[in-house]
Formats: C-alpha cells, structure tokens, sequence
C-alpha cells in the first residue's frame, strides 16, 4: 500500500492508463449500478410506508429516503456491489499476470509494476467509487420517488417536500467521504491479493474469492468506524 | 536406479572462481548462491562464470533449478545465500533504483514468452522504449516494427498475444527482450514446446543477435541439438550446483557420467529417473 501511495507521484505520467481505469470502473459497472439503485430506493420507500403508515406522517417518506441513502445504502451497497465486481476484476487480472510471469517480465523490464498496474487501479477507484455512489444517490432517489408517487399513493409535492425538509449536506459529505475511502479498500484488496497470487488457475480462484471477501469485510467494518468518525464526531454539531 | 545408488556418484567439486580475476569484471560471475522454496533445496552454492561476449547454455533435468538460477540473477527471485556480479557490480546488493537500471542491460525470453495479453505485439515490444525513453510514437514504432522484422514478425503488429502460435509468441518475446538493445539477454528454454523447424528457427536468430548485436547470453535449456548449435560453453546444473563447464566440443567428448547420461538421454545412469 505504500508503494502504492508512494507512486502517485507518477500519477500525471500514467494518466492515460487511469483514464482507462476509470473507464472499467465506471462505464462497466453503470448497468449495475442503475438497476441495484432503482431497486434500492424503491425497497427503500415500500418499507418506510409499512413502517411509518400508523404513526409518521407521509411527509417524512422523502426525508427518510433521502437520509437513508445518502448515509448509509448509497456508499455501502455501491461499495459492496461495485467493488465485489471491481475487486474480483483486478484480483484475477493481476493474478493471472503473476501466474503466467508477466508481473516478471514487466520487473525484467525494469517497469514497476505497482506503478504500473497498481496505482493506476488505485486512484481509479478512490476517484471513480464516489462519483457512483452520487449516481447511485440521485437514481435511489428517483427509484423512491417513482414507486412512492406510483404504487403508495404519496403525492409527488409530499415526497418533494419530505426530501427538503431536513436535508444537510453533510449527510451527502459524509456518504461521499466513506465512499472514498471504500473505493480504497477495494482497489487494496484486489490488488493485493492479485499480486501475491501463486499457483494457476485454482490460485486465481483463489485470490478472487479472498480479495472479495476481504474488501466485503473490511467495507463492513470500516463503515461502522467512519459512521462515528464522522456522524459523532465532525458532524456531530451541524 | 535406486536413490542409495544416486548418491554413491562422487560430483566434481564446482569449477573454482577467481573473483578478483579480470575476467569477472567483464561478465557475470556467482559465487555460493543458494536458493531454496521451503525445505526444497533448488540451489545449493552454486558457482558460475559468464564471459563477455559468450553464449553459455545451462542444461539440466527439469526441476533442477536452472530457471531460478536465471531468475536468480536479476533478483526475479532473491538468493538465500551468496553473491552475483554483474561486470564486478555486485547485484544482491543493488537498491531498488539501482537495480532497475541493471535490468535495463538485461533481455529476457520467458518460457512461456509472457507477453501482456491486453496489448498488442506491437505494444509489448514498444512498451519498454516508451517507459524509460523519450522518443516519438513514430521512432517508437519504427523500431518495434525493426525488431520485429528482425525475428519474422512484421505482418504481426497489432495482432494479440492470443492471436499467435506458441513459435510465434516466443519471437515476439525475443523481439521484446531485443528491442532496448541490451548487453544480457537470458533465455529460458527458449525451444521447448516448439517443432524441430520453429526450434532451429529459434536457434538461428539466437546465433544471429549473438552474431550483429554482439550479446552475452546465457540460455537454459534441456534440448541438446540447441545446446550444441548456440553454445559457446555448456555447463551442466545437478543438485544445486554446476557439475561440469566446458566447451562444446569438450562435453561431446567428456567421460563424465552425469553429462554422458544427460547428453545420451539414457534412463539408467547416475542421476537416475525421478
């Protein structure tokens, strides 16, 4: 990881192999993120209605989405569906490079390959993550919206007002701040353990299957650690 | 040939190294290198020297280690033991910088070509000038296309590696390993896998960039018919260590068992069959 950082100076020099990075990470998970979104917001609106219908009124169903999905799902999920895909691709790409000695050859060449394959995949996924995750925010949004004006009988002037009426863009800071910090976490994991794959195939899977895991549970854990880093600590008072 | 019998054979003690020698300044010299995977022993103080200029061809069963000897010398992988020099600079001792300008010197052909399977030909050759030089795309590709050429490869430029047969794909390694002109190039089984025709192709350009660009080569190989054409000195790893060095016409005639064996491709003998 701190050969990684380290490497970042390099940064403008490899931009052409970030750009293309970022690419992958987000014109390849777009499908992805549109579907799980719309379903996540309108998941997000069906329960809220069952849970508020007797006791909250409606008005508050646009706060709750909002919230929700700008704290908590929109960061997480992404973090966990985008990555789970990201980090499996970069955990087999780099691994089958180090089965089949390419991570050799480029060494030989006395190219590094953590500049080169790594923090390209790195600052891909630190800048890329956020940007799907408010993507992911405005389509679960609209996927509440849709489902709430369309099959719960909210008005849409209800809904609007709800997501007005208690928005803090802090709350929209802080999902962005943990996104960037996943999209860390998966571009380590997969890198990691692409690069220190060994065997053949089977040690493909392998690594695959660790870095998923991996990223999955380190995503977990973080996300409660960021969770009172940032919403007890530094928003506490806004 | 049971193993107590293996081990009665009496190996020749390592040719000695003189180090301060002159002529380990111009090359590459081991001295002791060890390198073991667990419990494995691959090797064990192995001594060598290459002169400059000279194409020597290691040869040895299979699993005796002469792939990581190779890998050995430009710290692919890191000896356990022991000290290489590279014209007098000793390599296990190099900074990560410093090491990087070393490999520069250094072309390697992979046994299995490891090209990049995301790039073109085109691209894994021109891949090491467009990192450490800074030339134009065009001079680039010219002298990607020129390597090429120099192996057979032209029509092939923006083919993939998956794209090519195995004959190919290791002439388009050797175009790679070429294209920086190095002073080292370090092939690993270089003919294995390939027909006798590919082979002797193989053999030919070996010869011919010793021949015009005047490389210090060291291959690693177990096919004979390749040792004796492109080979200057042949040295023979068992166990560990070079058991025997010397020229070509000197290991044809050699009454060394464990060479007899090896170059005769007989089952009985002393290094037995598994």
């Amino acid at each position: 990881m701190c050969r990684t950082l380290f490497h970042l100076r390099s940064a403008w020099r490899m931009r052409t192999e970030i750009i293309e990075q970022m690419r992958v990470v987000a014109v390849g998970s777009l499908p992805l993120v549109i579907v799980t979104s719309v379903f996540v917001g309108a998941v997000t609106a069906v329960q809220a209605v069952y849970q508020m219908q007797a006791y909250v009124p409606m008005k508050f169903l646009g706060t709750v989405i909002s919230k929700s999905v700008f704290i908590e799902l929109g960061p997480v999920l992404m973090a966990l569906v985008v990555g789970s895909r990201l980090c499996a691709n970069y955990a087999a790409e780099l691994g089958t490079m180090k089965v089949t000695e390419q991570l050799d050859a480029m060494n030989i060449m006395a190219i590094d390959p953590v500049r080169y394959l790594a923090m390209p995949r790195f600052v891909a996924a630190v800048l890329m993550i956020p940007v799907i995750t408010i993507f992911c925010d405005a389509i679960a949004i609209f996927g509440g919206y849709v489902a709430s004006v369309v099959t719960l009988d909210v008005t849409s002037t209800t809904f609007i007002e709800g997501l007005r009426m208690f928005y803090k863009s802090s709350d929209l800071l802080g999902g962005l701040a943990k996104s960037f910090i996943f999209g860390g976490i998966i571009a380590m994991s997969g890198i990691f353990f692409g690069f220190n794959t060994e065997g053949g195939a089977e040690g493909v899977g392998q690594s695959v299957m660790q870095s998923v895991v991996g990223s999955c549970l380190s995503i977990l854990v973080a996300d409660y650690l960021l969770a009172i880093i940032l919403f007890q600590i530094l928003f506490k008072s806004s | 040939m049971t193993p107590q019998q293996h081990s009665t054979v009496a190996i020749p003690p390592p040719p000695n190294l003189k180090l301060d020698d002159p002529a380990s300044q111009r090359g590459i010299a081991l001295q002791g290198v060890s390198k073991a995977f667990g419990s494995k022993v691959v090797l064990d103080g192995c001594d060598l020297l290459v002169n400059k200029g000279e194409t020597l061809v290691i040869i040895g069963r299979s699993g005796e280690g002469k792939s990581v000897l190779l890998k050995n010398l430009v710290r692919l992988l890191e000896p356990d033991a022991g000290q290489i020099w590279v014209e007098g600079k000793e390599v296990t001792g190099l900074e990560h910088d410093e090491l990087m300008g070393l490999r520069k010197q250094f072309g390697f052909l992979f046994q299995g070509a490891a090209l990049f399977d995301s790039m073109t030909i085109c691209q894994n050759v021109g891949l090491m000038l467009m990192e450490h030089l800074d030339w134009s795309k065009e001079r680039i590709l010219t002298r990607a296309c020129e390597c090429l050429s120099l192996v057979g490869l032209e029509d092939a430029n923006d083919k993939l590696p998956s794209e090519l047969s195995g004959g190919m794909k290791k002439r388009a390694g050797l175009a790679r390993a070429i294209v920086m002109e190095p002073e080292y190039i370090l092939y690993d089984e270089p003919t294995t896998g390939l027909d006798p025709i590919t082979s002797d192709a193989i053999n030919d350009l070996i010869l011919k960039l010793q021949r015009e660009l005047g490389v210090t080569s060291i291959v690693v190989t177990h096919d004979m018919a390749s040792a004796f054409k492109v080979g200057n000195r042949i040295a023979m790893l068992s166990k560990g260590r070079i058991v025997y060095v010397g020229s070509v016409e000197d290991i044809k005639r050699t009454s060394h068992p464990l060479v007899r064996q090896f170059i005769e491709g007989r089952a009985d003998g002393p290094l037995g069959v598994f």
